[in-house]
């Protein structure tokens, strides 16, 4: 019990100080903050939309916050997770593109496989790259997020994009690829509101990456080469093995965003669709304690500032959507920071000692 | 006869143009590489203070940002409140220097006082960046994320080769200062091997310290060039990735001076090369080249080096380390 709320505390801190120092910042623009923070969580609660917009928007993050929290646990920061979510949502789009007759029952999961794997593969290129040559996953990540938006971007304006579309998008994919919207099974929930199944998925995958690393073989390997690599590889462990399988891993839950985007709401591939999901997986993995049901809150709480963030802009003189960012990455600090609180304190949970194999 | 004069005329002439067309086009191409390497430039030697002390700097991107927008803010408010005329993109200028220097504090003192991880810190700042011009110019500017227009002639100057002899001078100053001074050498030792510096006495904290908060005026410094120098006023997010691809550029020059600044240089040539391309031809379906794949080349390259393909890039030994003094 002491460890559960210690574990919850420090996050609880974190972002209660972030809205503090926000708060600051909001009075020295001359607004109100309890009018922006009520207008930023005010209407995440309200049903149909708020709620449900709110789960629409945290199923990227936990996606993605999943993805990093893989990596975190392996001792790898993946920074990729934006680069890896593009790629994958393309694929996904151009398997629904190019079999758009197939029999739904197959064209559904070859779309699902596509994301999954296309994002698998291009995580574990530098996982491959620090295996082999041991090169820096952080920088190769950063550069292979470059290289997959100039990639996909190429090949979504030369050779998949309806002619004379001005909108840098794909053409539309089959309908069988069609994943449902939770408004069909939900009475008095308007289908307009694009959470879909790719939601549930989100969830499931907490659940499946919980087990996998810590009811599995693979998974105590992997956090085993996290906590200590030096001594993994003297019990016996392949570290190198172990990195490659994690940034797969991590990229393919990454890829799976692109289940959420393409299958489940634009039914396209839309060029430029994320609002940074990559990299507020790490400000989701970090507050979420790496932990899949941390991940899970940690997606809610950014969501909800994401949906709000619409109203603020509306309807607030000063103040517009931008808080949100600022109110992440200040969080986000204050994490970074805590590590040392911890340490103060005696915590066995050190940020540096995580990453100490890098 | 007369004929034939004529057409030799014409080939002569003809040639003469291509010359002259060939040349103005080799000027053309040289000067805004020169433009578009320097804030590269800047915030590759800001980042190579940083990283030889042995801080990793991601967040060269969030400093930039930073100069980029205080600089212009402060030259918009020079010209319209102070009315200081041409002086105005100067007080700019430090004001960008300054905000560089401020998140550099920020970042500083959670990595090194703290030890967060300072990769972690560094997205939080790039992070931050991302939100703060906009929630500030949305107060200041009542805009969503730019700062007002500065006229044209209260902007930095823009000589191309102006700019090429600043730099060459701010590279002959660092190479001295980092191979020629007692900081020099403590600088890089302390990113080398800290425990041996402060073994001999260095203070180690002091050391990265310096490293950082010069990095943060260097980047802010280039930030501010892009803003009023290269532009005329902030726009969204408008390093568009330029301080990762400044991280590129050192890591690619192998972290020393010489090699950074030709790094920067041929990623400005790439961008350069890749603007032209775009504005001048068109493919003959009447699409634009597709330039994507020259984006790509600073990235590519930078991941061939890293793993060692050509030549290998060797980060200073204790780079990303928090170092914790033994008791």
């Amino acid at each position: 019990m002491t460890k559960l709320a210690r574990e919850l505390l420090f996050p609880l801190i974190a972002v209660l100080a972030a809205f503090i120092v926000g708060g600051i910042l909001i009075l020295l623009i001359g607004d109100n903050p309890l009018v922006t923070y009520r207008l930023l969580f005010g209407s995440a609660l309200s049903w149909p939309d708020g709620i449900g917009y709110t789960l629409f928007h945290a199923t990227p993050l936990i996606f993605t916050g999943l993805a990093v929290l893989v990596g975190f646990r392996c001792g790898l920061f993946n920074i990729g997770a934006e680069g890896q979510l593009y790629i994958a949502a393309f694929a996904t789009a151009w398997v629904g593109i190019t079999f758009a007759n197939l029999n739904p029952w197959l064209l559904i999961p070859f779309c699902f496989l596509a994301a999954i794997f296309s994002g698998a593969f291009w995580g574990a290129i530098p996982g491959v790259l620090k295996a082999r040559f041991g090169s820096h996953e952080v920088i190769n990540t950063i550069m292979l997020n470059f290289i997959a938006v100039a990639l996909v971007s190429y090949f979504t304006q030369y050779h998949y994009k309806v002619p004379g579309d001005p909108i840098l998008q794909t053409s539309p994919i089959g309908e069988g690829a069609h994943i449902a919207r939770l408004g069909k099974f939900i009475p008095g929930f308007p289908e307009r509101i694009p959470l879909n199944v790719a939601f549930l998925l989100a969830l499931l995958c907490c659940l499946l990456v919980y087990l996998f690393l810590w009811r599995t073989k693979w998974g105590y390997e992997i956090r085993a080469t996290g906590s200590n690599p030096s001594a993994a590889e003297y019990g016996g462990i392949s570290v190198r093995t172990q990195i490659v399988l994690a940034m797969a891993v991590s990229g393919a839950l990454a890829g799976m965003v692109g289940i959420n985007e393409v299958l489940g709401y634009r039914y396209r591939y839309y060029d430029g669709f994320s609002d940074n999901y990559g990299f507020t997986g790490i400000a989701v993995a970090l507050l979420g304690r790496n932990h899949p049901v941390g991940v899970i809150l940690a997606a809610l709480l950014f969501a909800a500032l994401q949906h709000g963030g619409i109203y603020v802009d509306g309807f607030s003189e000063h103040v517009t959507k931008d808080i949100v960012q600022v109110l992440q990455g200040i969080i986000i600090l204050f994490i970074a920071a805590e590590a040392f609180f911890k340490w103060v304190l005696g915590g066995r949970f050190s940020m540096h000692r995580l990453r100490a194999n890098v | 006869m007369g004929f034939g004069r004529k057409v030799l005329d014409a080939s002569f002439e003809s040639k003469r143009m291509r010359d002259i067309f060939t040349w103005s086009l080799i000027v053309s191409v040289a000067e805004s590489t020169i433009r578009l390497a320097t804030p590269l430039v800047l915030a590759a030697f800001g980042g190579l203070f940083s990283e030889r002390s042995g801080v990793i700097n991601i967040a060269l991107e969030g400093k930039m940002l930073a100069g980029a927008f205080t600089a212009a803010a402060v030259t918009y408010a020079a010209d319209t409140r102070l009315g200081v005329g041409t002086a105005s993109p100067w007080i700019g200028l430090l004001g960008g220097m300054v905000a560089g220097l401020f998140i550099a504090v920020i970042y500083a003192v959670s990595c090194i006082k703290y030890k967060a991880d300072q990769v972690v810190s560094g997205a939080a700042i790039n992070i931050l960046m991302i939100g703060i011009p906009g929630f500030l110019s949305g107060a200041l500017f009542l805009s969503s994320g730019s700062t007002p227009q500065i006229p044209k002639d209260h902007l930095l100057p823009q000589s191309p080769w102006l700019i090429a002899l600043v730099i060459l001078l701010l590279l002959a100053a660092i190479s001295y200062v980092l191979y020629k001074t007692p900081f020099g050498l403590r600088l890089r030792s302390v990113g080398e091997n800290p425990e041996a510096a402060d073994a001999a006495g260095v203070s180690v904290s002091r050391i990265r310290y310096s490293g950082v908060l010069l990095a943060g005026v260097l980047a802010g410094l280039g930030g501010a060039y892009l803003s009023i120098g290269q532009s005329s006023l902030f726009t969204r997010n408008m390093t568009a990735g330029r301080g990762f691809i400044a991280l590129a550029a050192l890591i690619f020059g192998k972290w020393r001076p010489v090699p950074t600044l030709l790094a920067c240089l041929l990623f400005g040539f790439t961008e350069a090369v890749s603007i032209l391309l775009q504005g001048v031809y068109k493919l003959p379906s009447g699409e634009d080249i597709p330039v994507q794949f020259i984006n790509m080349v600073p990235y590519v390259l930078t991941i061939v080096v890293l793993a060692g393909f050509i030549g290998s890039s060797r980060p200073p030994r204790a780079l990303g380390i928090p170092y914790e003094k033994e008791k």
